[in-house]
């Protein structure tokens, strides 16, 4: 086991699954001689060459066309959007392409690609560049969305993207790349569709991913004082989702509070409250809270950022009033 | 020069200097973090702004990029508007919620700073639509990168442009860089003048740091969009000075995409440089007067960080305001 932050536990995945598979290439803006807007490529275009890791124009839709193009071609692309609120540009070849080829086709096309892209607020860059937009693809069938909070994750989930065959979005959060963790040594993979129970507790379910994944484990630790024991899941992907684990934490909790950033109406903390209802109404002994981000673009000031949201704070008063 | 009258002539000095002087303290001030969020300035390419928004009326529209400062003090926006809005103060042009890469001002006939490389062109495309429609012979300048050209909107909107013949003037700013890539290695042509030829428009290579050359380009595009002639792509070549974000330098470690001697090569070329040595040796305008619009700027632009200062903060309450019309 070695400590190391979510960005190096990345370049550590990349780095491998470049070695791995000669099919694997890197494409994107600035991924090659400056290692990526995040620096999650850093050092492979000098390990690899630019056959390899694929320095692109800014042309959002055309570089993850190419990317399905190069899939049904029979390379595995590995497409960084610089943000995803970039890749709003690519929406098209993601949906309309990416998701429906294996479908559309009757199975006789697939399109092995993985499309990373970092998302999410907190540093006061205003409404187009800190959104979270993982509903906008867990509403499109067809694709893989995978959403790592943890450095040990990020590898893991990373490695078994790039080795299965489905288009994947794989959203990281800009506030999660200088997190440590520690990440098992050697090859390591995460399976897509298994929940994690990062702490458990019988009086409330919080059910989260990625960067508010840390914050539901602060508030269940300040729930603790309190006396109110409270259990944390990261779903890690949201398709698949492993829906299990989560009626299961429901069923001994009969409680459960949805928290995330992306926006609240239409996010997927109400599709998973959905499913809970489906598979546990009868568990449970109040509504399920989302406790999520305002229905609001992104203020830039810091205090109408802070305002808009989620906190550890919101998630322990959302506790309180279902107890 | 000579042609130009001289008050106009002072306005260009003016207008530059404005931009200058406001960039350097937003980038002192951003490096202090007394401004936070991304600040991209655009000091050494004063000239394109400056000459390109002298050759509009007050009821044209202009649309802005990421680094938009320029565009929009080109146009007539207030220093301490902006300011205010950099500071994040409900004062400022968009009440806090915006910051350097959304400032606006519509009765100005600004259509907004853009964070979205290349979304500009296609607004642009369509406010020069509405006055064709209200019959009104109202242009529309569209300023953006050479990375935006880039952009399949670029293309669909010179497209569109052409075949609807609207007044549009597409202003390309190629300060040689997207980010921490050289242009040329992104881009199909060493000119974006030349991808105008593919849509039937006239494309034009400007020398981005001449201000009356800016100028003079500008003014006939105007004068053609006006006329009914559509639209025309400027390109002026500039250069960016300072980093593509400020405090670049501070993430950029060992990754350095360009050579110091280069960035002083285009210091030489300073617009600002360049216009103070024509004025002076036309004989028609005094190194005094050009001192007195330097100490004039600076005192608006002092009262403008004070106004920024002392302005208050957005209430909490206010997220939600303004959402719908
Ligand atoms: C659609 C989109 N893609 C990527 C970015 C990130 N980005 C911001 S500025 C920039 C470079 C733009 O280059 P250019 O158009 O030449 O303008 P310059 O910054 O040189 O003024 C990039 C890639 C963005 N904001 N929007």
């Amino acid at each position: 086991m070695a400590e190391i932050t979510y960005r190096e536990a990345l370049n550590q995945a990349l780095r491998e699954e470049l070695d791995h598979d000669e099919r694997v290439f890197i494409m994107g803006e600035e991924v090659g001689y400056f290692g990526g807007a995040f620096k999650v490529t850093d050092g492979l275009l000098a390990t690899f060459g630019e056959k390899r890791v694929r320095d692109t124009p800014i042309s959002e839709l055309t570089i993850v066309g190419a990317g399905v193009g190069a899939a049904m071609g029979g390379l595995k692309p590995i497409v960084e959007l610089m943000t995803i609120n970039f890749g709003l540009l690519a929406f098209d070849q993601i949906v309309n392409s990416a998701a429906k080829i294996h479908y559309m086709f009757g199975g006789n096309a697939k399109v092995p690609m993985v499309i990373r892209a970092p998302q999410g607020a907190g540093h006061q860059l205003g409404a187009q560049h800190s959104q979270s937009l993982e509903a906008y693809f867990l509403h499109c069938p067809g694709l893989r969305v995978v959403i790592p909070a943890t450095p040990a994750d990020a590898k893991g989930l990373l490695k078994s993207c790039v080795r299965q065959d489905d288009p994947v979005m794989f959203l990281e959060h800009e506030s999660l790349y200088g997190v440590k963790g520690e990440v098992p040594d050697g090859e390591h993979f995460v399976p897509l569709g298994q929940a994690n129970v990062m702490r458990e507790g019988k009086d409330v379910t919080l059910i989260s991913y990625s960067k508010c994944v840390y914050d539901a484990i602060a508030a269940a630790e300040a729930l603790e004082n309190e006396g109110i024991d409270a259990e944390v899941i990261d779903l890690r992907t949201l398709n698949p989702l492993d829906i299990g684990t989560v009626v299961e934490s429901v069923k001994k909790t009969a409680r459960a509070i949805m928290v995330y950033e992306g926006w609240r109406t239409g996010g997927a903390g109400a599709e998973i409250a959905a499913q809970i209802y489906e598979a546990a109404f009868d568990h449970l002994d109040a509504p399920v809270e989302r406790v999520a981000t305002l229905d609001t673009p992104m203020p830039y000031n810091a205090r109408l950022e802070r305002a808009a949201l989620p906190s550890a704070a919101q998630i322990v008063q959302a506790a309180e009033r279902l107890m | 020069m000579e042609d130009l009258n001289k008050e106009l002539l002072l306005d260009l000095y003016h207008t530059m200097v404005r931009i200058r002087m406001f960039e350097e303290r937003v980038r002192d001030l951003a490096l202090k973090n007394e401004i936070p969020g991304f600040v991209h300035v655009s000091i050494g390419e004063e000239a394109s702004a400056t000459g390109v928004c002298a050759a509009l009326r007050h009821t044209d529209f202009i649309t802005s990029t990421h680094r938009g400062h320029g565009h929009l003090i080109a146009k007539g926006g207030k220093l301490d508007r902006m300011m205010a809005e950099l500071y994040g103060k409900r004062t400022g042009y968009c009440k806090g919620k915006g910051g350097s890469m959304h400032i606006v001002d519509f009765a100005l006939g600004i259509l907004g700073a853009n964070g979205i490389v290349g979304a500009g062109l296609p607004i642009a495309t369509g406010s020069a639509l509405a006055a064709v429609v209200a019959g009104r012979d109202a242009v529309t300048a569209c300023f953006f990168g050479d990375g935006a050209s880039n952009e399949g909107t670029f293309h669909e909107s010179l497209n569109l442009a052409a075949v609807w013949k609207l007044p549009v003037i597409f202003v390309c700013e190629n300060n040689g860089f997207g980010e921490f890539t050289p242009a040329q290695t992104v881009t199909s042509v060493r000119d974006i003048a030349t991808r105008a030829q593919a849509y039937g428009i006239p494309g034009l290579v400007v020398n981005g740091n001449d201000v009356i050359e800016v100028y003079r380009y500008a003014s006939e595009a105007a004068a053609r969009a006006r006329a009914g002639g559509g639209p025309t792509l400027l390109e002026c070549k500039t250069y960016r000075w300072e980093g593509h974000v400020v405090g670049e330098q501070a993430f950029l470690g060992a990754a350095a995409y360009r050579e110091q001697a280069e960035i002083e090569e285009w210091k030489k070329r300073c617009p600002l440089i360049r216009f103070q040595q024509y004025a002076i040796a036309s004989g028609r305008i005094s190194a005094a007067e050009l001192k007195k619009i330097e100490d004039e700027t600076l005192a608006e632009l002092d009262a403008a960080v004070a106004f920024a200062r002392e302005s208050p903060l957005p209430d909490p309450a206010e997220v939600t305001e303004d959402l719908y019309a």
